[in-house]
């Protein structure tokens, strides 16, 4: 897969062909598909008319749901397939690229259209159309610019810059970027690092992985101009170990970086030496709270200390460290190329410019949108995000990760941004969107989320490591049929004495998703504790097994799935459940297109 | 400590303990803390979690060694060499404290003169350490702000042992590095009270308080106090009376709590010198490779059973408290006094704390040092009166030489009494360990002890090993020209080629047998850090 | 950092103290007592126990005295409501995964854990749920381990890295499993080991004790004398643990000047040579081949005579004495006083002038 040091342009406009290999793109077959337009575009005759360096690879696009997306730029007009397999290469080389008309029942639908001209595309902008693999590709496209403009600018000029754009850190708690640095720069010691933290751990999250995957120079530049601006004089990507092609492309983007003269030693002769290493993280939830990440990298246990002190003035090493999320780094070279007037226009008074986020859960367009800062949450969910599939009644979304709250239908006009995220309980996180409908128990969820905290707990505070645990049982026992009377107030009083004793974010925040759960749906909770019954239908305790007559169509599907030949069924008769022969599979309960099994 | 004495005044550490976690560099000569002084070690490491640099002079690869900025892994017995070429190195540089110099030493310009010759060429040819290893060490040390050199018996257990001290003495005083909280020479002490025993007068040249014999003023005063008048004439050394009993011309002996037949080098021969004598007395808790040769043992009492004090390294001077009845019905003290009065000397103490105001009335640095002060604080000594705090740091302002300089002492390299050769290749080192103490007749009845560490192993390098064809706990045959004993292999890179090491504390396979005749002629200290030894496979 | 003067409130009193010191350090010094269990001041603070949290006002959540520096105008209260409830909170979660058996346990009246118990009067039945059933651990000779009464603390660990750097424990597992360990739960022997017993000296319940002393007393059994160790030359201190005219354990002085509570394998362990039944506890005297016990009155006047005999004989040079650095400056002075003053010579050596 040899790629181009320098494509003609007239070349380009001919032909090119993208096909996104991203983490999403990979897992649906993208390799093959690639590697198979290669091929055939390279016999078969063609050759006169298109070049052999017709086809790249490019990161992820967002819209992961309707994977293998392949772009045919033919002559300067863009088609975008959809679900495109090996099988599918044939016909698209015959009919379109060399026949001229594409093949219409593959494009991409409205939905595509939609999911992307709602948003606003600022930091992906460029991922999925540029070669992550190729620095020039980035060069091409205005990269490094930034960074050659910082370098000759005073540092504390870009400080400024960046506090003038209002840019608050994208990792969760929504520091401003330029305060941060401008504290590390004020602070006694040295050397100073700057950290970029890409252990996205949130379920579900997968944001920073794909800026990375698409665009892995943007990070690096909002490092290098980061490190210049405060005095850093080194940096370390903290990044998952479960993100593989995201590693193997930074690699690649520091070693091309470090021939290209933008790391290294007197970087742009403005005597500013800088280096960037990668240190790899085990895919501890913990290691996202930065004490605990730098703990990591210092080769101890991933737990967190306490801050104050901060790490701004004693991090890595004890030395003063700036750690910023991926995506605020890679927003960084966006402010200082195009200006913080640019960035500061978009969004709303507190929160500018635009966020990521990945939308995920009951939604039918699932994938990576960016949007800007205000955007309500109606916007995000029917506009862009389609709705919950089956046309299911919207219940609520889950911001912030598993540190986040729900937020109930009753405030879908709710416009995003840290503030208002805050006051109802919840948080901005690093950008997880898990939609829940009618379908979603919301203790059954508290339960899952809870579950997640108290197994990656770091263990070292009490509340965090004891309290959590016995958050999830007294959730589990609520789940399973055992809920006592006084439960709610037990786990109100638990879950805020957790919040305000634990040492890290983690613990601070762990309980969210019961509180924010208590006070939205707290009719649930009752339904469990007191009527024995879970509203959703999702807990299998509560599931009596029984068909409810009268909603029953009589289709026989419960019938075909029952592994003990519990249940009778007859043409044109409801199906009846032998209770004694009954092992509760739950098999019927999911199968049933009706509902009709309580 | 006569090498300390001769060149600042007093033989002792010139620094505290609790100072050591300051230090910004930390020169470790001789001295394996980790095993021989683990709480002194816990203070180094402290130093060295907070940034301080280490330099470490050792053959033996230690823990901190392996740590060290820079590892001087010089071959035994050549200390002075080092001393000198690293003084040459920084004289060269102007890497010196001139101020200094100027201002509180003399006879530089004799040691300027003399070191010229240990350039780094000549010092690597002598001790094996390359000229690199060499600039850095003295570029570290020299630069450091403060800088402490810490020492062990590494230093002093050779017969150049009293001259290795003095050596270390010209470098810091060359930079400067003394006189200064956490910056100085702190010698470490190999028993519990080394420090006290030597300032208390069981020495056949002074009296308590290092006030020497030949001074008539000070004999008078201890005759007025003892009323009794004290022979002017110096007493012989622990090796001469030994001597001596083989020429048998010394007939009676007490021994107070040692155990010379073990812990002695050249043991064979002690032994004959003991079994010479017409009397011998041995005072002790536990039968011993001495008391074997005693014609009365009388039992001693362990800390546990005594009230005293203990001075530590530092000049310490700490309690010591009677937690139960002495097993014996006397503590040594006790019976010290019975015997006195019955050799017609009455001796009458009710309690050692009147013993106390007796060492206070007469020796000065002890001068302000009471049980009753001691229950509310520790002191340090010099502590001349009542209320005198005590002494952290020594020659902040004064050397406690005549004229308050310190002395710059012109030394030369000499080397370790036996080297090894063709017959007798390796040199053998001998030291201690963790889990054991010296004779061993302490630790080795310890529960737990005995099942981690139950026996001796000789320590020799992994290539040593192969040309000999020995593996792990093979049994080897290691002699010397005085003995040989038998003892287990262990085959570790902490050694290096050449070297091999053992520990004493164990009557069944004793290092003791081996070691050399050769001896400090100053301090008498016995050369138990190198001799010649053959090793074979059994 | 700078060590600017700054004032800060607890509970209302006003105090002034150094810029960097935490708020721990601040209120100990003003005499304002505040509980901690994870805190050593041998050790880094750290900050996992929680208990020593206090209420600064416009602080939404309550920080650590121990690792929280005091800042200048700070209002801080370490007996609010809140800060006691969530004490109270920290004692019963605490309890909730603890065997709650002091009435068997080797540290009953020595453990922080009972104490605090006592104090908030909790017992943490209220949670239910999980407790640890995990193994005892002692295939060692010092150190018994029961990790069901460990309390993740992390002073264990922290001594074992920070102070004793020997790296033996750390932490293992994750979330409520979280236990410090050895790695792969190998024995002790087998880990790199040193068995200083540090570790046990700073176990703030009965998790970590000493193998040698369990069952043979508790706290409130023994007298503890404070004395200084008789192996090496650095001279630390700590309590014989007296019981019956026997010693049966050693524990830490932590005000000992210069061990601040730490000890080695042989301070801490190495007492047993006391009561062995090898100590020569009788005079005895050479007759033929044999030693035979003797009174201290036979034995004594034969060394008396003995040596009078030799001097008169051959004059006080033919005598002598070696003195012993491991015996008392008193008795060293004294058989210095003795060979002078009785033999009348100056031979009398000892092995210290190194």
């Amino acid at each position: 897969m040899a790629v181009t040091k320098t494509r003609p342009k007239t070349e380009l406009k001919k032909l090119l062909i993208k096909v996104c290999v991203g983490t999403g793109g990979l897992a649906a077959g993208s390799q093959a598909v690639l590697d198979k337009f290669s091929r055939q575009l390279k016999s078969g005759g063609i050759k006169a008319e298109i070049t052999k360096k017709c086809t790249q690879r490019t990161g992820c696009r967002g819209f992961c749901a309707k994977d293998v997306l392949v772009d045919v730029i033919r002559n300067g007009k863009k088609s975008t397939y959809q679900f495109v397999d090996t099988d599918k290469v044939s016909r698209i080389i015959k009919e379109h690229i060399i026949g001229g008309t594409p093949v219409k029942e593959w494009l991409a639908g409205p939905e595509y259209e939609a999911f992307h001209s709602k948003g606003t595309k600022v930091l992906l902008k460029q991922c999925g159309e540029i070669d992550p693999e190729d620095i020039e590709s980035y060069i091409e496209t205005g990269g490094y610019k930034a960074t050659k403009k910082a370098l000759k600018m005073k540092p504390e000029q870009v400080i400024d810059l960046i506090k003038k754009s209002g840019l608050r850190g994208r990792g969760g708690a929504g520091f401003p970027t330029g305060q941060k640095w401008e504290l590390c720069s004020n602070a006694e010691g040295s050397p100073k690092y700057i950290i970029c933290n890409a252990d996205e751990g949130d379920p579900g999250a997968f944001m920073d992985r794909s800026i990375i995957e698409g665009n892995p120079h943007s990070v690096l530049e909002g490092m290098i101009i980061g490190a210049y601006a405060f005095g850093a004089s080194r940096g370390y990507v903290y990044i998952r170990a479960e993100y593989p092609v995201a590693i193997t492309r930074l690699k690649l983007a520091i070693k091309e970086a470090e021939k290209k003269g933008f790391l290294g030693n007197n970087i742009g002769k403005s005597k500013f030496d800088f280096d960037i290493r990668i240190k790899e993280g085990a895919g501890a939830f913990v290691c996202g709270e930065e004490t605990a990440l730098i703990a990591s990298i210092e080769g101890a246990r991933g737990m967190p200390r306490s801050k104050p002190p901060f790490p701004v003035y004693q991090g890595l090493w004890g030395k003063p460290t700036v750690v910023n999320n991926v995506e605020t780094l890679a927003t960084v070279p966006l402010i200082v190329f195009k200006g913080p007037k640019w960035f500061s226009s978009i969004g709303t008074k507190t929160s500018k410019g635009t966020k990521v986020f990945a939308l995920t859960g009951k939604i039918k367009n699932t994938g990576l949108i960016e949007v800007p800062m205000g955007i309500t949450l109606k916007e995000i969910i029917y506009d862009i995000g389609g709705g919950c599939p089956g046309n299911r009644k919207f219940k609520a979304v889950q911001t912030g990760g598993p540190s986040g709250g729900c937020i109930p239908a009753s405030h879908i006009d709710m416009p995003v941004d840290y503030e208002s995220l805050q006051e109802i309980g919840s948080m901005m996180g690093s950008g997880g969107m898990v939609v829940m409908d009618d379908t979603t128990c919301m203790v059954d969820m508290a339960r899952f989320f809870l579950d997640f905290a108290q197994n990656e707990s770091c263990g070292k505070c009490l509340p965090c490591r004891v309290g959590n645990k016995r958050l999830y049982e007294r959730l589990k026992d609520i789940t399973e049929g055992k809920g006592r009377e006084g439960d709610i107030e037990f786990l109100l009083s638990l879950a805020e004495d957790i919040k305000i004793s634990s040492l890290c974010g983690l613990g601070q925040t762990s309980p969210n998703p019961v509180l924010s759960t208590i006070k939205y749906f707290r009719d649930e909770y009752d339904a469990h504790i007191r009527e024995h019954r879970c509203p959703a239908g999702v807990c299998e305790a509560f599931r009596k097994y029984i068909v409810n007559a009268e909603i029953c169509k009589m289709c026989g599907k419960c019938f075909k799935e029952c592994p003990s030949g519990a249940i009778t069924w007859k043409r044109k008769q409801p199906a009846f459940i032998d209770r004694d022969k009954c092992v509760k599979c739950g098999n019927c309960y999911e199968v049933c297109p009706f509902h009709a099994i309580l | 400590m006569a090498g300390l004495a001769t060149s600042l005044g007093a033989g002792a550490a010139t620094n505290s303990l609790a100072q050591m976690p300051d230090i910004d560099m930390l020169f470790l000569f001789g001295s394996n803390p980790t095993e021989a002084h683990p709480i002194v070690s816990i203070y180094l490491k402290k130093a060295l979690r907070k940034g301080a640099k280490l330099v470490v002079g050792d053959p033996r690869q230690t823990w901190m060694a392996k740590r060290a900025d820079v590892w001087l892994n010089l071959h035994p017995g050549t200390n002075i060499a080092i001393m000198n070429g690293l003084v040459h190195i920084i004289l060269k540089n102007g890497w010196e404290n001139r101020e200094f110099i100027a201002k509180r030493t003399e006879s530089f310009d004799e040691i300027k003169k003399h070191v010229k010759k240990y350039d780094p060429k000549t010092v690597e040819k002598i001790t094996g350490v390359s000229k690199e290893k060499l600039v850095e060490a003295a570029r570290l040390y020299s630069h450091a702000d403060k800088a402490m050199i810490v020492y062990g018996l590494g230093v002093t257990e050779h017969r150049t042992g009293t001259e290795n001290a003095m050596a270390i003495a010209n470098l810091a005083l060359v930079c400067g590095h003394i006189g200064r909280p956490s910056t100085g020479i702190m010698a470490l002490r190999g028993q519990n009270n080394v420090q006290g025993a030597s300032d208390l007068g069981p020495s056949p040249n002074i009296l308590p308080g290092y006030q020497p014999v030949a001074n008539p003023e000070v004999r008078e005063k201890f005759e007025k106090a003892w009323g009794v008048p004290i022979s002017p004439k110096a007493g012989l050394k622990s090796v001469e009376m030994l001597d001596q009993a083989c020429g048998r011309s010394f007939k009676g002996l007490f021994i107070l709590g040692e155990d010379p037949a073990q812990t002695d080098p050249n043991s064979n021969q002690v032994r004959k010198a003991l079994k010479s004598l017409d009397f011998l007395v041995v005072q002790d808790i536990f039968q011993t490779e001495t008391t074997k040769y005693a014609h009365v043992i009388l039992p001693g009492s362990s800390f546990a059973e005594k009230d005293g004090t203990f001075t530590n390294g530092e000049r310490r001077v700490q309690r010591v408290r009677k937690a139960i009845a002495p097993l014996a019905g006397m503590a040594d003290w006790q019976v010290i006094c019975k015997l006195s009065t019955l050799m017609g000397y009455p001796a009458e103490y009710s309690h050692p704390s009147e013993i106390m105001d007796e060492i206070a009335s007469l020796t000065p640095p002890y001068g302000g040092i009471s049980y009753e002060r001691l229950e509310r604080q520790t002191l340090q000594w010099p502590c001349p009166t009542k209320d005198h705090p005590g002494t952290k740091t020594l020659y902040t302002d004064l050397f406690s030489r005549p004229g308050g300089l310190a002395k710059f002492m012109v030394l030369d390299h000499k080397g370790s009494g036996e080297m090894p050769d063709k017959e007798y290749p390796f040199v053998l080192i001998t030291g201690r360990i963790r889990e054991h103490y010296n004779n061993g007749s302490m630790s080795r009845r310890v529960s737990g002890i005995m099942e981690l560490i139950p026996e001796e192993h000789i320590e020799i390098n992994p290539d040593d090993a192969t040309h000999l064809q020995i593996k792990e706990n093979d049994l080897l045959s290691v002699s010397s020209r005085r003995g040989r004993v038998s003892v287990k292999a262990r085959i570790t890179k902490r050694m290096q080629t050449g070297n091999v090491f053992m520990t004493f504390h164990f009557p069944e396979a004793l290092s003791n047998f081996l070691t050399s005749e050769h001896r400090d002629p100053i301090a008498g200290t016995p050369e138990y850090k190198s001799c010649a030894v053959k090793v074979e496979k059994t | 950092m700078s060590k600017g003067k700054i004032k800060i409130k607890i509970n209302g009193k006003k105090i002034s103290c150094s810029e960097g010191d935490t708020i721990l350090n601040a209120a100990n010094r003003a005499g304002i007592k505040i509980p901690t269990l994870c805190h050593d001041y041998r050790l880094e603070p750290y900050g996992s126990c929680r208990f020593c949290s206090v209420e600064i006002k416009g602080m939404a959540r309550l920080l650590p005295a121990c690792t929280t520096p005091a800042a200048d105008n700070m209002d801080i209260s370490t007996d609010s409501e809140t800060v006691q409830r969530i004490r109270t909170r920290l004692v019963s979660l605490m309890l909730s995964n603890h065997p709650n058996d002091c009435m068997r346990c080797e540290a009953d009246g020595d453990c922080s854990l009972q104490d605090l118990a006592y104090e908030y009067n909790v017992d943490g039945s209220e949670y239910g749920g999980e407790r640890w059933d995990l193994p005892i651990r002692q295939a060692n000779p010092f150190i018994t381990y029961e990790p069901n009464k460990c309390i993740v603390c992390g002073r264990c660990v922290r001594i074992c890295n920070e102070v004793v750097m020997a790296g033996t424990i750390d932490f293992t597992g994750r979330g409520f499993n979280t236990v410090p360990d050895t790695a792969f739960r190998t024995a002790r022997t087998l880990s790199n080991c040193e068995f200083c017993g540090q570790c046990v000296s700073t176990c703030p319940t009965g998790a970590l004790t000493d193998k040698k002393g369990r069952g043979k007393g508790r706290a409130k059994d023994f007298k503890k004398v404070r004395t200084t160790c008789g192996y090496c030359g650095t001279g630390c201190n700590f309590f014989l643990n007296v019981k019956d005219n026997k010693v049966v354990k050693v524990t830490s002085d932590y005000n000992g000047p210069v061990n601040h509570g730490n000890l080695c394998i042989k301070g801490r362990y190495g007492y047993d040579f006391i009561h062995s039944p090898d100590r020569i506890t009788k005079p005895l005297i050479k007759k033929g081949k044999k030693f035979v016990e003797a009174s201290w009155d036979e034995a004594l006047g034969l060394v008396a005579k003995k040596f009078s005999e030799i001097l008169k004989k051959h004059g006080p040079d033919s005598c002598g004495a070696f003195s012993s650095s491991r015996c008392t400056n008193e008795e060293n002075f004294l058989l210095a006083k003795f060979v002078r003053t009785v033999f009348k010579t100056n031979n009398v050596d000892n092995c210290a002038r190194v």
